[in-house]
């Protein structure tokens, strides 16, 4: 039976992270409690709960005009530990419009909504694991967790992978943006290399003359225990 | 060997992106086999405030026959075609969920018994770094006194996994911290 390995310690945060305020209330406090993965945890749901559109990769083709900002092309892979790529699994991902704004009815934020940008997307990745969008940059945006509080630009992903243990909601960010220092969320993953593995990187080869600046970014799912590597194919 | 994607919250505007289709609380469809039930979650923090509107859950079970719609469930049973496995809902403005199901069978354990009938559920939520993993079992079963992963939890804590049923539905109540706080797992 197939089993998934236990991250490396300092891949993801802790529940508890005293910068970000809503986890003081929302954190558990007492230790969990391993269990064996079992055929409970091994299975998953697979991509198929909704069939996916012929625009749901391409957020700036949703509505009856294009969005205000900047157009990008955000793609990468989606891989497990081992490298092994993951074929065929939902890419769901979200985010603000080009004024920090989310289409959510409790964004109260004084930016502009824009009547041309839902923000939502989905894809399925293909036979290599590789995924596509392409989308508007996302704005920087405030919340109220402490005094001047913004988030560096970002979009929300998520993942199912192979199985109920392979699950991950992410957020992937852009390099050199002045606010990554000053980011409660991302600041609470305690590896380094984890936290850089969360910020995209610019890409030349993805980007599209005269139309489209292409970040890079690949997803990395939890490896398989005590199956021996191979080498995929291609 | 590469290190893992970093969880991050969901935060909370993941509505239009995630939970925009109210279907997926519809997992037996006409003519799923089995016992149809309703399956009420309700999210408080340590407060007991309920998350409202702000919480995600996810549910994974295996159908009325105790068999899992996925590659690694091998047995040579035919998983149920008007049953989704899978069911996501936010929750509402007082922090709850109701999903249309089935109760599921018993699946295999690695000693040759069943497990007592229970439901996988993943916990999203802003102010959750990582989701929580927990599971739902049905208060009243006797296949509760020989479930593996139940065995597992401390005797004082069992009840916080035990739905109970009221007027035709099944409710728990997930706390996330404080007095009689859920049991969370790590997989
Ligand atoms: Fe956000």
């Amino acid at each position: 039976m197939t089993t998934y390995r236990t991250p490396a310690p300092g891949t993801h945060p802790e529940y508890l992270s005293p910068e970000y305020k809503t986890t003081h209330r929302r954190a558990p406090l007492q230790p969990l409690i391993r269990i064996p993965q079992t055929l409970s945890e091994i299975t998953g749901p697979l991509y198929g709960h909704n069939p996916i559109g012929e625009t749901d990769n391409d957020l700036t083709r949703q509505c009856a005009g294009e969005p205000q900002g900047e157009r990008i092309i955000v793609a990468g892979q989606v891989l497990d530990e081992d490298g092994r790529p993951v074929p065929r699994t939902l890419v769901e991902l979200w985010q603000c419009n080009a004024a920090g704004r989310y289409l959510h009815s409790k964004d109260n934020h004084p930016a502009p909504l824009d009547a041309n940008f839902i923000g939502a997307g989905r894809a399925i990745t293909d036979d290599h694991g590789n995924y596509r969008f392409t989308t508007i940059k996302p704005g920087a945006y405030p919340w109220r967790n402490h005094h001047n509080a913004w988030r560096p630009a970002h979009i929300h992903f998520s993942l199912f992978g192979p199985a109920f243990v392979t699950r991950l909601i992410t957020q992937m960010f852009f390099p050199n943006d002045p606010l990554l220092p000053f980011d409660p969320i991302l600041g609470a993953v305690p590896d380094a290399r984890a936290r850089e593995r969360l910020v995209s990187s610019f890409d030349f080869d993805l980007t599209e003359p005269e139309w489209a600046l292409g970040y890079h970014f690949d997803i990395v799912l939890r490896g398989k225990n005590a199956t021996p590597f191979e080498e995929s194919g291609t | 060997m590469r290190i893992a994607t970093a969880s991050q919250t969901v935060g909370p505007f993941f509505n239009f992106g995630l939970t925009a289709n109210p279907s997926l609380g519809k997992m037996a469809g006409d003519g799923a086999q089995g016992e149809r039930i309703r399956l009420s979650l309700r999210v408080v923090d340590g407060d007991g405030i309920p998350a409202p509107g702000d919480a995600m859950l996810e549910l994974w079970q295996a159908d009325a026959n105790g068999k899992y719609n996925h590659p690694e469930d091998t047995r040579p049973v035919t998983a149920d075609a008007a049953f989704c496995g899978f069911g996501r809902l936010e929750t509402d403005g007082n922090g709850t969920c109701v999903f249309e199901t089935v109760k599921p069978g018993g699946v295999p354990q690695p000693d040759g018994t069943l497990t007592a009938p229970h439901i996988n559920v993943s916990i999203f939520a802003r102010g959750l770094l990582k989701h929580l993993v927990t599971r739902v079992y049905f208060s009243g079963d006797p296949a509760n006194d020989t479930d593996a992963v139940l065995q597992l939890v401390p005797e004082e804590r069992r009840s916080t996994l035990l739905a109970q049923q009221e007027n035709g539905l099944w409710h728990l109540e997930i706390r996330l911290q404080g007095a009689d706080e859920t049991v969370f797992f790590e997989l």
